[in-house]
C-alpha cells in the first residue's frame, strides 16, 4: 500500500475550500492507489485532508479551481509538501516507480456542505454517457420525469412535486432560462460533454454564488468536462462514435489545448441524428382475460437532427480564476404527439436554435474580499409548423433575448464566519409571435457560520424585482418577492459519521411571458406563485481502507412543501378557452432515501451498489368542493425508486440499472379512468477501457429496456420497447 | 455481513409489499350507478347518451347512457360494448344524435364520425372526415361540418366544408366548401344552413351563415349575421335561431333570428337582434331554453345567466329555469337538453375540463330531480326511443 502525505495551508479567504479537501494526485490512472490522512485533526488549518480516493474519484470543480490556483500562486509554500510527498512516494517499497505528480485534482470531503447534492459523476456518469441529462436525473431521489418518448420527446423534470418551473436549471453555474413557457426541456442537453450532474434541494450549499441561485425551489447543476491534462501534455483529442436503435448515429470531438500554463481551451461538437422511429403497443385484455386488442406500431414523425458546440477558455490568474464560454445548439425535429384513436401520425415540426454566450470572472481581492462576475447573452429561435393538412395551419416564431449579469460578493469575516452579498440583473424579450419583455433584478445576501467540525450553518435572503413592460393592452404589475431560508447541519459525533441536517425555504416563479400575455389565455395580473420547503435529514456512512467492504452511506430526508397561488389554467366557459389564475394549492409530504454500498472484492474486483427511494403524497388542497380536493396531483406516484449496480475489473465496467415509477394517476381525480400503471425498465451495459499504443480506447454496449416493458410516462406517449446502442471513443 | 443480507432481505420484502406491479391493461371499464325514481317501463323516449368529450390529446371521448327505463345512470359503455377498436372511442367528442336506428358519435380530434346501433352501441362503422365538428340528418344523408375544407393556396385561410354522407353505405358522396371553421348546421327543406364561426382566424372572425342548397352540394349564398356564429336551430315556425360567440372581449355574445324575407321567398334574413348572451340553447315547444358563460376579466370569474326565451314573440320571458337555487352548484354549464315526454331539463358541467363534470336533472318547474358523476366534458346529448 502506498501512502501519500500532502500538506495543505488554510489560506483563510479560501475558507472551507482548503480545510475541507483531500488530494487525488493523478489525472492518471492510478490502479489502486489510495491516499490516506497523516494528521487526525483534519478540520485544523494547515493540516492534512481526510479522504479515500479510488480511482474513480469524482471532482468538485469550485474545490479543484481553488486549489489548482493556490497551487499555481503559492507554489513556494506548497513545493516542500510535493516534494515532500514525492519523496514518500518514491521510497515506499514494493513501488518500483516514481510516478510525478501532474495536476492536482481536489475531492470534498462527506461533511463539507451542510445539505450535500446528489451528484452523478465519474464511471456512473460514463455508464450514461450516450444518454441526455433527463435520463441521468432519473437516479436521482426527489425527482420526476414527464418524458414524451423517444430521441426527440420532450423531457421535463420536477422536483418534489412543486412543478417544472421551481427548477433552476444551471449550465456552468448560469441558470438556462426561458422566459417564455419557463421549462428548460432537459432532453436537448447532451451527457457527452458533461463532467457532473448535481442536483441539490433547495440551494447549492454555497453563499458565495449569485443572487438568482438563491431562488429556485431546487437546483440542478451540469457542469461541462475540465480540460486537464497529463505532464508534459498540451493537447488532447477525444472522437466518440454511437450507433444504435431507431437509426441513431451520433459523433462528438472533444479537444482540449493548454494555451499555457494557466489558460487552457477546450472544444466539443456533437452531430446527432435519428429517425425517432420505434415500435410501440397497446394491449387490453377484458375483465374475464380474453384479448381486446393489440396492436403494434411504430412511432412517426420523432425524428431529430441536431447539432451541438460548445467552446471554452478557462484561465487561472495569481488570485482568481476567468471562464469565458460559448454555446450553440441547432436542431429540427418532428414532434410525435400523441396516439389517439385513428391518429397514428402528426405532422408538427419544431426547430430550435439555442445560442448563448457566458462569462466568468472570480477574484480574491484580499484576503477578506472575494468578488465573481457572471454574465450571460442568449438567444434563442424556435419555429413551429403544424403541417397536418386535417387541423388549421401554424406557422410560428419566437424569439427570445436574455441579457445577464451577476456580481457576487464573499466576505470572509472570520475562519468560520463569512458573509455574502450579490446583485444580479436580468433582461428578458420575447418577439415575433407576441413581442414583450421586462427587466429582472435579484438582490442577494447570506451569511455561513461553522463551529468546529460539527456544526454548520447557512441563512440568505433573496429580493426579486420583476419590472414588467408598459403595454397598452393588459399591463402587468410590476412584482416584488421576498424570499429567505436557512440551512442548518450538525455533527454530533466525531465517529461514527453521523451528519443531521434540517432547512427551511421560500421560493418562487415568477409567471412565463405565456401566463401573462398568451393571446387570450394570459392574464397580466398574475401573482408570482410561490413555495416553502421544510426539510429534516440524516446522513450516516462508514468508510474502511481495507477488506470487502469498503464504503456504506445512508441518507433519508423527510419533507413537507406547500405550493400556493399556484398557477393553473382555468377554463373561460367556452369551449377550450383557458385562462391562467393563482388558483390552485398543494401540500406535498415525503421521503427522499438513497443507500450507497462499495466492496471490493479480492482479484481486483470492485462492486457499487446505489439505491434511491422516494415517496410522495401531493395533494390538492385548493378547494373542498372540487371533486378532486386532497387527491394526488397528477402523474406524481407514491412510490419510487432506482438501483445502481456496478462492477468494474481492470478496465471491463458492467452497470446494471433499474428504475420503478409506482402507479399514479394522469389526471387529477384520483378514480379508475384516469389510473396510470407503474413502469419499470431495466438497463444494462458493458464498457471495455484498452490501450493501443499511445491511443486510449473505450467500447461501449447498452441495451435499455431489457424486458421490452411497453409503457406510457405521460397518457398516449408510448415509449420505446427494448432498445440497443453501441459506442466507441478514441482518444489521443 | 449476514446481518446486511438479513436487512436488505427485509427491506425488499417490505417493498414488495408496498410496490404493486404492472398488470394487463384492462378494457375502460363500465360503471352503473342508481337514479333516484326507480324503474318507468312506460316511458318513452327509452333513454338518453350523453357524449363526453374529454381534454385533447387525452382520447378520453366517453359515451354514458342515462336508462330512463331501469333507473341507471351507466358510465363508460363503449369500450365495453366494443373492446376490440383499438385506442377506444378517441380525442375530443364533439356531437351525437340518432338517425334511424344508429347513433353516430362525432369526434373531432380523432377525425371520424363512429357510427353505432343505437340500442346496443356496438361499432358498426366510422366515417374519416378530418376536423369534423356537428352531424345532421336529411332524406338517408348525413352532413357533416369539418373546420377544414379543400387546400387553397394561402394556407392560413383554410375555408371549412359539408361533407355529404350516404347513411346506407357511410360513404361521403359529396361536399361543399364554405365560410372558415363551420359550427353548427341546421336543415330546413332543401337547404343547409351553416354558421360559421372563423374561430382561428380572430380577431378577423366570419360573420356569415353559408346557405348550401342539398341536392347540387353548392353553397348558394352567404348570409351576413354576426362574428363567430356557433350555434343554429330551427323552430316549428321556420325561424332560424343563431348564437355568436363574440369576440370574448368588447363584443358580447347574442343571438340572432332568422326569417324569411316575405311568404314567397326563400332568402333567409337577420330579422331580429337579441341582445341576450347564449352559448348553448334547446328549444321545447314554444320556449328556447339557454344560458350563457362569459368571461369577466374584471372579476376574474365567469358569468352565468340562464333564460328563456318564447320563440313566437322573441322575448325574454324568464331569467332563469332553475328555481330551487341549485343552479350554484353548476362550475360551468356545457350542455342542455329537454326531455319531449316529460319536459324533464337536463344540464351538463364540465367543472375544470380536465375532471369528472356531472350531468343534473330538473323537473319541468325547475327543480332538481338528481345530479350524477358523468366522464370528463359532459357535453352533447340526445334522446332514444322506444
Amino acid at each position: 500500500m502506498t501512502k501519500i502525505v500532502l500538506r495543505l495551508r488554510d489560506y483563510g479567504q479560501c475558507g472551507d475550500m482548503v480545510k475541507a479537501v483531500s488530494i487525488v494526485v493523478p489525472v492518471v490512472r492510478l490502479g489502486g492507489l489510495e491516499i490516506f490522512p497523516q494528521s487526525k485533526k483534519c478540520c485544523d488549518p494547515g493540516c492534512v485532508a481526510e479522504k479515500r480516493i479510488r480511482d474513480n474519484f469524482f471532482i468538485d470543480r469550485n474545490a479543484a479551481y481553488m486549489i489548482r490556483y493556490q497551487l499555481l500562486s503559492k507554489y513556494f509554500v506548497l513545493g516542500l509538501s510535493l516534494v515532500a510527498a514525492l519523496t514518500a512516494y518514491g521510497k515506499e517499497p514494493g513501488d518500483s516507480t516514481a510516478r510525478s505528480l501532474g495536476e492536482v485534482v481536489v475531492t470534498a470531503q462527506s461533511y463539507k456542505d451542510v445539505i450535500p447534492a446528489q451528484t452523478l459523476k465519474g464511471a456512473e456518469l460514463d455508464a450514461l454517457r450516450s444518454h441526455n441529462v433527463a435520463d441521468a436525473l432519473r437516479f436521482f431521489s426527489g425527482i420526476q420525469l414527464k418524458d414524451y418518448g423517444g430521441v426527440g420527446g420532450i423531457k421535463t423534470v420536477n422536483i418534489r412535486s412543486m412543478g417544472t418551473n421551481h427548477m433552476g436549471v444551471y449550465y456552468n453555474g448560469i441558470e438556462l432560462g426561458n422566459a417564455q413557457n419557463g421549462q428548460v426541456d432537459l432532453g436537448k442537453y447532451s451527457l457527452e460533454n458533461i463532467e457532473a450532474v448535481s442536483l441539490y434541494n433547495g440551494q447549492k450549499s454555497d453563499i458565495f454564488q449569485s443572487a438568482r441561485e438563491f431562488g429556485s425551489a431546487g437546483s440542478i447543476y451540469l457542469t461541462t468536462r475540465f480540460p486537464t491534462f497529463k505532464e508534459g501534455q498540451t493537447s488532447r483529442l477525444r472522437v466518440g462514435l454511437r450507433a444504435g436503435s431507431f437509426d441513431l448515429f451520433d459523433a462528438s470531438v472533444t479537444f482540449d489545448y493548454k494555451l499555457s500554463r494557466n489558460v487552457s481551451f477546450s472544444f466539443n461538437g456533437e452531430w446527432l441524428t435519428s429517425s425517432g422511429k420505434y415500435k410501440f403497443r397497446y394491449r387490453r385484455v377484458t375483465p374475464s382475460g380474453e384479448l381486446a386488442y393489440d396492436t403494434t406500431a411504430v412511432r412517426q414523425n420523432g425524428d431529430i437532427d441536431a447539432v451541438r458546440f460548445e467552446a471554452g477558455v478557462h484561465g487561472f490568474l495569481p488570485k482568481g480564476r476567468w471562464k469565458a464560454f460559448v454555446y450553440h445548439y441547432n436542431s429540427e425535429r418532428g414532434v410525435p404527439g400523441a396516439i389517439v384513436n385513428n391518429v397514428w401520425r402528426r405532422g408538427e415540426r419544431l426547430w430550435d436554435r439555442n445560442t448563448f454566450a457566458q462569462g466568468m470572472f472570480e477574484y480574491d481581492v484580499s484576503r477578506v474580499w472575494s468578488l465573481k462576475v457572471n454574465t450571460k447573452y442568449a438567444y434563442d429561435y424556435t419555429r413551429y409548423v403544424n403541417n397536418d393538412d386535417k387541423l388549421i395551419h401554424v406557422d410560428n416564431i419566437y424569439k427570445q433575448k436574455e441579457v445577464y449579469l451577476s456580481w457576487a460578493n464573499r466576505f470572509s469575516i472570520l475562519p468560520n464566519w463569512e458573509w455574502s452579498a450579490a446583485y444580479d440583473f436580468q433582461w428578458n424579450g420575447l418577439s415575433e409571435y407576441t413581442s414583450v419583455h421586462r427587466t429582472t433584478h435579484w438582490l442577494s445576501t447570506a451569511t455561513a457560520f461553522s463551529l468546529g467540525d460539527c456544526f454548520k450553518m447557512q441563512a440568505s435572503a433573496l429580493a426579486t424585482v420583476v419590472n414588467e413592460e408598459r403595454r397598452d393592452r393588459d399591463e402587468a404589475p410590476d412584482k416584488f418577492k421576498f424570499t429567505p431560508g436557512v440551512f442548518m447541519s450538525l455533527k454530533p459525533l466525531r465517529r461514527p459519521n453521523l451528519v443531521l441536517r434540517a432547512f427551511f425555504k421560500q421560493s418562487y416563479r415568477m409567471p412565463t411571458f405565456n401566463d401573462l400575455y398568451y393571446t387570450d389565455m394570459g392574464n397580466a395580473y398574475l401573482k408570482p406563485e410561490s413555495a416553502t420547503q421544510y426539510n429534516v435529514g440524516v446522513l450516516y456512512d462508514i468508510s474502511r481502507n481495507a477488506g470487502l467492504f469498503r464504503f456504506f452511506s445512508i441518507g433519508v430526508d423527510a419533507y413537507y412543501n406547500e405550493v400556493k397561488d399556484k398557477i393553473v389554467a382555468y377554463p373561460k366557459g367556452q369551449q377550450f378557452r383557458w385562462t391562467m389564475l393563482n388558483l390552485g394549492r398543494v401540500r406535498i409530504r415525503g421521503i427522499d432515501a438513497n443507500a450507497h454500498l462499495t466492496f471490493r472484492l479480492p482479484g481486483e474486483v470492485d462492486l457499487t451498489g446505489k439505491l434511491q427511494y422516494t415517496y410522495q403524497e401531493a395533494i390538492d388542497v385548493t378547494n373542498p368542493a372540487d371533486n378532486y380536493y386532497r387527491h394526488q396531483i397528477p402523474y406524481i406516484p407514491w412510490n419510487s425508486f432506482s438501483v445502481i449496480a456496478m462492477g468494474g475489473w481492470r478496465g471491463w465496467t458492467f452497470n446494471y440499472s433499474f428504475i420503478y415509477t409506482g402507479y399514479r394517476y394522469n389526471q387529477q381525480e384520483n378514480i379508475r379512468y384516469n389510473y396510470t400503471q407503474p413502469w419499470y425498465t431495466s438497463d444494462i451495459s458493458l464498457m471495455k477501457s484498452f490501450r493501443v499504443g499511445r491511443v486510449e480506447m473505450r467500447a461501449t454496449a447498452e441495451v435499455n429496456n431489457l424486458f421490452a416493458q411497453d409503457y406510457d410516462v405521460i397518457l398516449n406517449y408510448p415509449m420505446p420497447k427494448r432498445n440497443y446502442r453501441f459506442g466507441l471513443t478514441i482518444e489521443i | 455481513m449476514k446481518r446486511l443480507l438479513y436487512y436488505i432481505v427485509v427491506s425488499l420484502m417490505l417493498c414488495e409489499t408496498v410496490l404493486s406491479c404492472r398488470e394487463d391493461e384492462l378494457v375502460v371499464p363500465t360503471e352503473y350507478d342508481l337514479l333516484p325514481g326507480g324503474p318507468d317501463t312506460e316511458c318513452d323516449p327509452i333513454g338518453m347518451y350523453l357524449l363526453n368529450e374529454g381534454n385533447m390529446g387525452s382520447n378520453k371521448a366517453s359515451i354514458d347512457y342515462v336508462d330512463f327505463r331501469n333507473g341507471y345512470y351507466i358510465r363508460n359503455l363503449y369500450a365495453e360494448r366494443n373492446p376490440t377498436v383499438i385506442k377506444e372511442l378517441g380525442d375530443v367528442g364533439n356531437d351525437i344524435q340518432i338517425y334511424g336506428s344508429r347513433l353516430y358519435a362525432v369526434i373531432n380530434c380523432s377525425h371520424k364520425v363512429e357510427v353505432m346501433d343505437a340500442r346496443t352501441l356496438r361499432r358498426i362503422g366510422q366515417i374519416d372526415i378530418p376536423n369534423c365538428r356537428y352531424i345532421k340528418f336529411s332524406r338517408n344523408c348525413a352532413y357533416v361540418t369539418s373546420y377544414v375544407g379543400p387546400v387553397q393556396m394561402d394556407p392560413d385561410a383554410q375555408a371549412g366544408a359539408v361533407f355529404q354522407v350516404d347513411t346506407a353505405t357511410l360513404q361521403i358522396t359529396g361536399k361543399c366548401t364554405v365560410g372558415y371553421q363551420p359550427d353548427e348546421l341546421e336543415i330546413m327543406g332543401e337547404y343547409i344552413y351553416v354558421a360559421n364561426s372563423g374561430g382561428y382566424r380572430a380577431p378577423n372572425y366570419d360573420r356569415t351563415i353559408s346557405v348550401v342548397e342539398r341536392y347540387g352540394m353548392k353553397q348558394v349564398q352567404k348570409i351576413p349575421v354576426g362574428i363567430n356564429l356557433h350555434r343554429i336551430r330551427a323552430d316549428k315556425y321556420g325561424k332560424l335561431w343563431v348564437t355568436s360567440r363574440g369576440d370574448y372581449n368588447g363584443i358580447h355574445s347574442k343571438l340572432f333570428v332568422l326569417e324569411r324575407e316575405s311568404k314567397w321567398s326563400n332568402n333567409m334574413v337577420v330579422t331580429d337582434t337579441l341582445k341576450i348572451p347564449c352559448t348553448e340553447m334547446c328549444i321545447y315547444g314554444d320556449s328556447l331554453y339557454f344560458y350563457s358563460t362569459e368571461w369577466s376579466n374584471a372579476l376574474e370569474r365567469n358569468t352565468i345567466t340562464y333564460g328563456i326565451v318564447d320563440v313566437r314573440t322573441k322575448e325574454l320571458v324568464s331569467t332563469s329555469f332553475i328555481t330551487d337555487g341549485t343552479e350554484a352548484d353548476i362550475e360551468i354549464p356545457y350542455g342542455i337538453n329537454i326531455n319531449p315526454a316529460n319536459g324533464d331539463i337536463y344540464v351538463t358541467d364540465a367543472k375544470n375540463y380536465v375532471s369528472s363534470g356531472q350531468l343534473h336533472c330538473y323537473s319541468h318547474d325547475g327543480k332538481r330531480k338528481w345530479s350524477v358523476r358523468t366522464g370528463d366534458i359532459p357535453a352533447h346529448m340526445t334522446f332514444l326511443y322506444k
